[in-house]
């Protein structure tokens, strides 16, 4: 009798603990709170370049993949019920990749102080674990490749490891790839997507830029396969090309996404250095305005009076120097007219060298970009000879400097992209996601959320990372946050936005 | 005898407490099924802590009170902007108490007491939401009262005596809402100070001018707990010159607020017992909870709390149901002394009601088992700590709190 007595009053006892178990009156966790709308967020693939893979500090590297905009996607859908989310992710966070045992990309920046404190970028040191030798050859939810350009996304053989090091195919496609022939869209495709998102075409004109105009502007040349590294893609071709990726990704899905393409000026990597930074004392402004002196008062006239160059051409050709602070760098110009060999000729008679050195040569204006890489040889000694100064005595060579006309040339192509990918979203039905305003709003003045502000400032605006180039967690946070807006209004779905100032932003660490 | 020592002995391998204010309401049995009653009730050797004053009235010689309650908290956290939630793991806190009191004379008694009226332990899931306000967070204090009680008239007593606290701390949160070592670990700081003594006093008085009616007054100081000596270990701290953050000494002070009780009790029908206590706690000396580094380089922190005094309503029965039963229940409705933009999650306390019911069993004339239960529900309540900066700009903290305790509790009382 007491042992049932107890027994009852145990079980009792237990009920009603658990009938009094704390909750909300309306939980967040519960099904329905938060919905997909329209959108069917059980497999979502997003496809893209290296800001998909999340891609950061000139590196991938796992925290990075973490806080790729796809991931933090997949973790807001799956509060709506969204399905699970897989990335190819590497094997440390170091970011340098082997191949076969050699190493063929550098390991990550982070922001290290130097022996003076003064904060900067540095390379991680380390050696790096993942080789792209041993390939995954799965396909996964996030399908972003890391310097894939339009028309890689459906190029057999992109991701063929035999062709990293000639070059035509691509080191993290390459360890990723189902096979040697397999494609971006047909390994992103296989998983049978309900949702996916496209980023793609940054590339297409951001090599060109990166490079200082390195490559050729391709407009016009609607064959991808003749193309170079560091070229831009003909819009055209770009929009038959992404159409025809947006139509296969879209086949069977309940929806999906596009981004434009922001404007690449707007990133730090082109807005760090400025163009008139060269300090020089009297004595030495003197000395380089009488070297430059037969330059500015006998060749380019000369050259003008038998109708080599314009008048104009002459007059952005000289080259001044001041006292004082802000004297821009002198560069080779590849738009200008090359004159060595008719220097080299009578009645100049150069030397072959200086009259290499004058061939295309002016002085920077603020209508150039120079680009961060620039900051390593600005004012610095080149090579051994100490009279050799980068920018002043020696011109910084054309992949340091995007020239106005260049930057015509990007601006011309990506406004033709984003016209296109407007189309091509409005056509298909989908979301779409104006990057290249939001960027803008960024760059200009700072964009403000739950008291956080992210700039474009390099290092300290918090929106990019160590490369200049690649968000920074924080920045793809906002991205992911751009992307769920767009989708909540053209689906009615209500996922929750990310609270961005959660997201971190550049790591530092000293080696 | 034997089960008094396995109180004590459980008790004091596990000093930790139910969080809330971190006041914790739970100084013995008989009056915790009465709604925390007890400042006009003349019981048990309780009185020590609830009004030393009625110990000289007690009948008995030698009055013996021993319990412990078993605090099982649940606080949950969501916040539907970002489709944030997180519920918190807490071990079961163990508060208890051990109180004797001996008649000396007809008009003298002296009694000790050995109890834990504050404490918190809180343990939210590592790297939640808040996590760079608080991860966990275990705060224990002991305090020893010897006690004097005299009868002045039969009427009317007084009684109190000094208090030694012995208490200690251990915290932890995360640097800031982001900064991480180069494996993405969030960096986190430890604070954990132990052997941190106090003294402080408690005095009672207590007027009977009726045979069923008593009146109770007891006032129990304010103790300051300064931490001089305790310690700070930084954790997955990036290896940079950026982030200075070395192990180091550390200084704080943690107040345990002075509370004032007043009540009267009635009895009626013989074998039935009204008690009515109000409480005022003293939280406005809560300022903040500032943390001072011992290291230059590592700035120091400081948390405001801006705590009011607040006002605590209990109300208990006690029904003598038979020679071996005496049953008890009451209602205590618990004002927060958080105020609006102060919710801090390691205190997540808003207004609460207490529940409570309780037995006694008369095992033989000198021993008694106390049970009590006691259900402490909080309302929903959206809340915010607006207090947090981030290079010097306020980020708060949002979103919606949800708990509650189940408290049960058990005691012996062995008189002779």
């Amino acid at each position: 009798m007491k042992k049932t007595f107890i027994k009852y009053l145990f079980v009792a006892s237990a009920a009603f603990l658990v009938s009094c178990e704390v909750d909300f009156e309306d939980p967040i966790t519960d099904e329905g709170f938060y919905t997909t709308g329209e959108a069917n967020m059980s497999s979502f693939v997003a496809v893209g370049n290296s800001l998909t893979a999340g891609f950061a500090d000139g590196a991938l590297y796992i925290t990075g993949q973490e806080n790729s905009y796809p991931n933090i996607l997949a973790q807001q859908f799956a509060l709506a019920g969204g399905g699970e989310f897989t990335q190819p992710l590497v094997n440390d966070n170091l970011g340098g990749l082997l191949l076969s045992g050699n190493q063929i990309a550098a390991n990550r920046f982070v922001l290290s102080v130097d022996a003076n404190g003064n904060p900067g970028p540095a390379v991680l040191a380390g050696t790096p674990t993942t080789d792209v030798a041993n390939g995954l050859a799965s396909p996964f939810n996030n399908m972003g490749v890391p310097g894939a350009k339009s028309y890689h996304l459906i190029a057999p053989g992109y991701g063929d490891v035999n062709g990293v090091l000639t070059g035509t195919a691509n080191p993290y496609f390459a360890r990723m790839a189902t096979s040697s022939s397999a494609t971006v869209i047909g390994d992103a495709t296989s998983l049978n997507p309900s949702f996916f998102s496209l980023w793609i075409g940054n590339n297409d004109i951001l090599s060109y830029a990166t490079s200082g105009g390195s490559g050729v502007d391709q407009t016009g040349n609607p064959d991808p396969s003749t193309y170079g590294p560091n070229d831009i893609t003909d819009p055209t071709a770009f929009a038959g090309i992404v159409s025809q990726e947006v139509e296969a990704l879209a086949a069977g899905t309940s929806g999906g996404v596009l981004l434009n393409i922001p404007d690449v000026t707007s990133i730090p990597f082109f807005t760090t250095v400025p163009v008139n930074s060269i300090p020089l004392d009297e004595a030495t402004a003197a000395q380089l305005n009488a070297t430059f002196a037969q330059y500015n008062d006998v060749i380019l006239p000369t050259l003008v009076a038998f109708s080599v160059i314009s008048a104009e051409e002459a007059a952005s050709r000289v080259i001044s120097f001041t006292p004082g602070l802000g004297n821009a760098p002198i560069i080779r110009d590849v738009d200008l007219t090359d004159v060595s060999a008719i220097l080299q000729g009578p009645p100049a008679n150069l030397p072959p060298e200086l009259a290499d050195l004058l061939g295309q040569l002016r002085q920077a204006n603020e209508n150039d970009l120079l680009t961060l890489t620039a900051a390593g040889v600005l004012g610095a000694q080149i090579g051994d000879d100490p009279t050799a100064i980068g920018g002043v005595s020696v011109p910084l060579e054309n992949q340091f400097v995007l020239t106005a006309n260049e930057q015509a040339r990007v601006a011309a192509a990506g406004a033709a992209y984003n016209a296109a990918l407007q189309g091509i979203a409005a056509a298909n039905d989908l979301a779409f996601v104006d990057a290249r305003s939001a960027l803008a709003q960024v760059a200009n003045g700072g964009v403000t959320s739950n008291g956080i502000t992210i700039t474009d400032q390099f290092v300290t605006g918090g929106a990019f990372s160590l490369d200049g180039v690649h968000p920074t967690p924080r920045g793809y946070a906002y991205t992911a946050n751009l992307i769920i807006q767009a989708i909540n209004a053209k689906y009615g779905a209500t996922i929750p936005l990310v609270d961005i100032g959660t997201f971190g932003t550049v790591t530092a660490a000293n080696n | 005898m034997k089960k008094l020592l396995i109180f004590a002995v459980f008790a004091m391998t596990a000093a930790v407490t139910y969080a809330g204010g971190y006041r914790v309401s739970l100084q013995g049995q008989k009056s915790l099924a009465m709604g925390h009653t007890g400042v006009a009730v003349v019981n048990s050797a309780e009185l020590v802590f609830f009004n030393p004053a009625g110990l000289v009235y007690l009948e008995n010689k030698l009055n013996i009170s021993a319990g412990v309650s078993g605090v099982f908290s649940d606080v949950k956290y969501q916040n539907t902007e970002f489709g944030l939630s997180s519920e918190t793991d807490s071990p079961v806190g163990t508060p208890f108490y051990l109180y004797a009191s001996y008649q000396a004379t007809d008009w003298l008694a002296f009694g000790l007491g050995v109890y834990t009226p504050y404490g918190s332990s809180v343990e939210y899931p590592t790297d939640w939401a808040g996590s760079h306000l608080v991860n966990n967070i275990e705060l224990a204090a002991i305090y020893i009262q010897p006690t004097v009680s005299i009868r002045i008239f039969p009427e009317l007593s007084i009684g109190g005596g000094p208090i030694y606290v012995t208490g200690s701390v251990n915290f932890n949160r995360n640097l800031n809402r982001t900064l991480a070592d180069i494996d993405g670990n969030r960096s986190n700081v430890e604070i954990d100070a132990s052997g941190v003594n106090a003294w402080g006093y408690t005095i009672g008085a207590m007027f009977t001018p009726t045979d069923n009616i008593t009146i109770g007054f007891n006032y129990r100081s304010e103790i300051i707990l300064d931490a001089d000596d305790g310690e700070a270990t930084f954790n997955n701290v990036p290896n940079s010159p950026l982030t200075p953050f070395a192990d180091t000494a550390i200084s704080a002070s943690l107040p345990l607020p002075a509370e004032l009780t007043v009540g009267f009790s009635y009895s009626f029908c013989e074998k039935w017992l009204f008690a009515f206590d109000y409480n005022r706690a003293f939280w406005d000396v809560y300022n903040s909870l500032d943390i001072d580094f011992a290291d230059p380089n590592i700035p120091d922190s400081f948390n405001a709390r801006n705590y009011k005094n607040a006002s605590i309503y209990r109300f208990g029965l006690q029904y003598e149901a038979t020679d071996k039963f005496t049953l008890r229940a009451g209602y205590y409705f618990d004002e927060s002394p958080v105020q609006a933009g102060f919710f801090a999650p390691e205190t997540p306390r808003n207004d609460s009601n207490g529940y409570t019911a309780g037995l006694t069993f008369n095992l033989s004339d000198r021993f008694q088992i106390d049970a009590s239960f006691l259900y402490l529900r909080f309302k929903e309540v959206d809340a915010s700590y607006d207090f947090y900066f981030e290079n010097g700009v306020a980020v708060p903290f949002e979103g919606t709190y949800k708990s509650n305790s189940f408290i049960p509790g058990l005691g012996v009382t062995y008189r002779m």
